[in-house]
């Protein structure tokens, strides 16, 4: 038993305020220091205005972050989940716009693409036994070319007002966009902290074979969780088309990366068995700031992409120096 | 009839033949000791009964109930409970969670059912005390606990739910020797509450000690089934080894 080495740790002032919920008080420190320094940097930065722009924006994404929390804490990944975003939104966008079909048809048509193009990552997954990162690279592929060859590579504009609605509403101030990202995070909070479900999915990444020993349908939730990814790549996609009035099949480029850097940095371990949606609420924030920050300083988008990919590797590499757990495996 | 019989139970891995036709059986209240070499097919007729592997052939019967097809999760719920080897616990989750790994109890709200953390927990600390485990709390991860604590964990999930047959696969490898001694007390508990129970070691004390049949499996069949006062140590020895000279008793193929 490897484990009788480690002596068990004194409960610490950190373990103690995470209450084992694995937040992780960095990332919110995190935040905080980094908004402080954007707030030096920029008179702009604090207004309401801007901190509304900077939810508005983190809102796609975090949707997508969402996800890649359940899938990254069953020890998955999901690289899908971009292209998947741009397939949705072509998808509602040519029901609406081309079919001229309701708009509900439209925002189902978003969320049943996302669905079942994630549930197919799923069977691939599961069924044919080829790991994840292979399954959703070849998904990032296929799902982006699908979405150009639908739209023959151009944007497809007009969407129904019900649906802009979605985009660009602000009911009482806050745009819709960021309701729907707190409501998705509330209810998968609760589902990945207080269901069977949420314990199946990090019970996988910790220990998939005692999962299965013990009755968890291991394929099923791998299907689910791929499935439910998709899901909200889709919402994703249709909050993305909605607020620009388009289906855009280059829309969401390197999300992914986005996303998972948003992941990470709120605490959820790379290689499963812990996760946490408040944590990738704050994580997305981070990453939103990050954005936001360096657009009010003029900083060419080029750099961002440096800044969010630097982040990724920062943030693994500082959790590979504070934790034993999971690096060990 | 037999808690628990088998019947030329076959698994093949590729072209590795792992179990070559399989038939015992466990009486309700007794001990099965279940002994061979590495690699003589005592873990994967384990899994084979508990549903982790599927057998390629053969019966396998639960008071008197196929198994064959179920999956863990049912074959659990009938009866049945295993202690791995490498005791399957979630490193990352506290004891009360690793206890009702797989049959978490629930509370209704608003029609979902939401993981009842507090009943778990409070059942979680009664059953370990009634094992006089020595874990402190039942909120601590189990990846922290000792190999003994974590040992105990394993244990008490798998007598948690009544089970009328539980497995043990080495057990007390790990163990010092007055843990040692409180599994074998353990398992001498389990007889006298009429639960079934096999028993797979390497420690041929631990097994003459408390089992009441000694069966001993070589590449893949039974090669001796016996009363453990029918058969002695030196016998079981050669059984598992191969060796021909050694004094031949009980079910042969």
């Amino acid at each position: 038993m490897t484990s009788s080495t480690t002596p068990a740790a004194p409960a610490s002032w950190r373990a103690r305020f995470s209450g084992g919920a694995s937040v992780r008080l960095e990332s919110l420190v995190v935040l905080v220091v980094l908004s402080a320094a954007m707030a030096l940097l920029s008179n702009a930065f604090l207004s309401v205005s801007n901190i509304l722009n900077i939810l508005l924006s983190t809102s796609v994404f975090g949707v997508l972050a969402i996800g890649m929390t359940f899938v990254i804490s069953s020890a998955g990944i999901d690289l899908s989940v971009g292209s998947i975003l741009a397939l949705s939104g072509v998808v509602g966008a040519m029901l609406t716009s081309n079919l001229e079909l309701p708009w509900w048809i439209g925002i189902l048509g978003c969320l049943m693409t996302g669905a079942l193009t994630g549930a197919v990552n799923g069977f691939l997954v599961t069924k044919a036994a080829i790991p994840p990162f292979i399954v959703t690279l070849g998904m990032l592929g296929v799902a982006r070319g699908v979405a150009l060859v639908l739209s023959d590579g151009v944007s497809i504009y007009g969407l129904p007002f019900q649906m802009v609605w979605l985009g660009q509403g602000r009911p009482f101030g806050v745009p819709v966009p960021v309701i729907v990202l707190l409501l998705a995070a509330l209810v998968a909070h609760v589902v990945l902290m207080h269901t069977r479900f949420g314990t199946y999915a990090q019970v996988i990444g910790d220990n998939e074979v005692a999962a299965r020993a013990m009755g968890v349908r291991v394929e099923r939730m791998k299907v689910l969780l791929y499935t439910l990814s998709g899901l909200l790549s889709g919402l994703a996609g249709l909050l993305f088309a909605a607020r620009i009035n388009s289906g855009e099949p280059t829309a969401g480029l390197n999300y992914e990366l986005t996303a998972i850097t948003a992941t990470i940095l709120g605490g959820t371990n790379l290689f499963g068995g812990r996760g946490s949606v408040v944590g990738t609420l704050i994580g997305a924030l981070i990453m939103g700031v990050l954005q936001n920050g360096l657009n009010l300083m003029a900083v060419r988008p080029f750099y961002q992409q440096i800044a969010i990919g630097a982040v990724l590797i920062l943030a693994v590499w500082l959790d590979r120096i504070n934790s034993s757990e999971g690096w060990r495996r | 009839m037999s808690l628990l019989e088998l019947k030329d139970v076959r698994k093949t891995f590729g072209a590795i033949e792992a179990l070559r036709g399989v038939t015992f059986s466990v009486e309700e209240g007794s001990v099965v000791g279940l002994v061979g070499d590495n690699g003589a097919g005592k873990s994967t007729l384990m899994k084979t009964i508990t549903g982790v592997y599927r057998p390629d052939g053969g019966e396998i019967r639960f008071n008197g109930v196929s198994l064959v097809g179920k999956d863990p999760g049912e074959i659990r719920e009938a009866g049945i409970e295993m202690i791995y080897q490498d005791l399957a616990l979630a490193r990352m989750r506290d004891v009360a969670s690793n206890i009702f790994l797989g049959r978490e109890l629930t509370r209704n709200m608003l029609g979902v059912k939401l993981i009842d953390t507090k009943r778990m927990r409070s059942e979680a600390e009664a059953m370990i005390g009634r094992l006089g485990a020595r874990v402190k709390s039942v909120t601590q991860m189990t990846g922290q606990l000792s190999g003994g604590q974590q040992q105990s964990v394993a244990i008490a999930r798998a007598l948690t739910f009544n089970p009328r047959l539980v497995i043990m696969d080495e057990p007390t490898a790990a163990l010092a020797v007055r843990e040692v001694e409180h599994v074998l007390d353990l398992i001498r508990n389990l007889k006298k509450q009429r639960i079934g129970v096999i028993l797979i070691s390497h420690r041929l004390t631990d097994v003459f000690s408390v089992c009441d049949r000694i069966v001993v499996l070589r590449q893949g069949t039974v090669i001796a089934d016996d009363a453990t006062p029918d058969t002695s140590m030196n016998a079981v020895v050669s059984h598992i080894v191969g060796a021909t000279d050694g004094p031949q008793r009980g079910a042969h193929p």
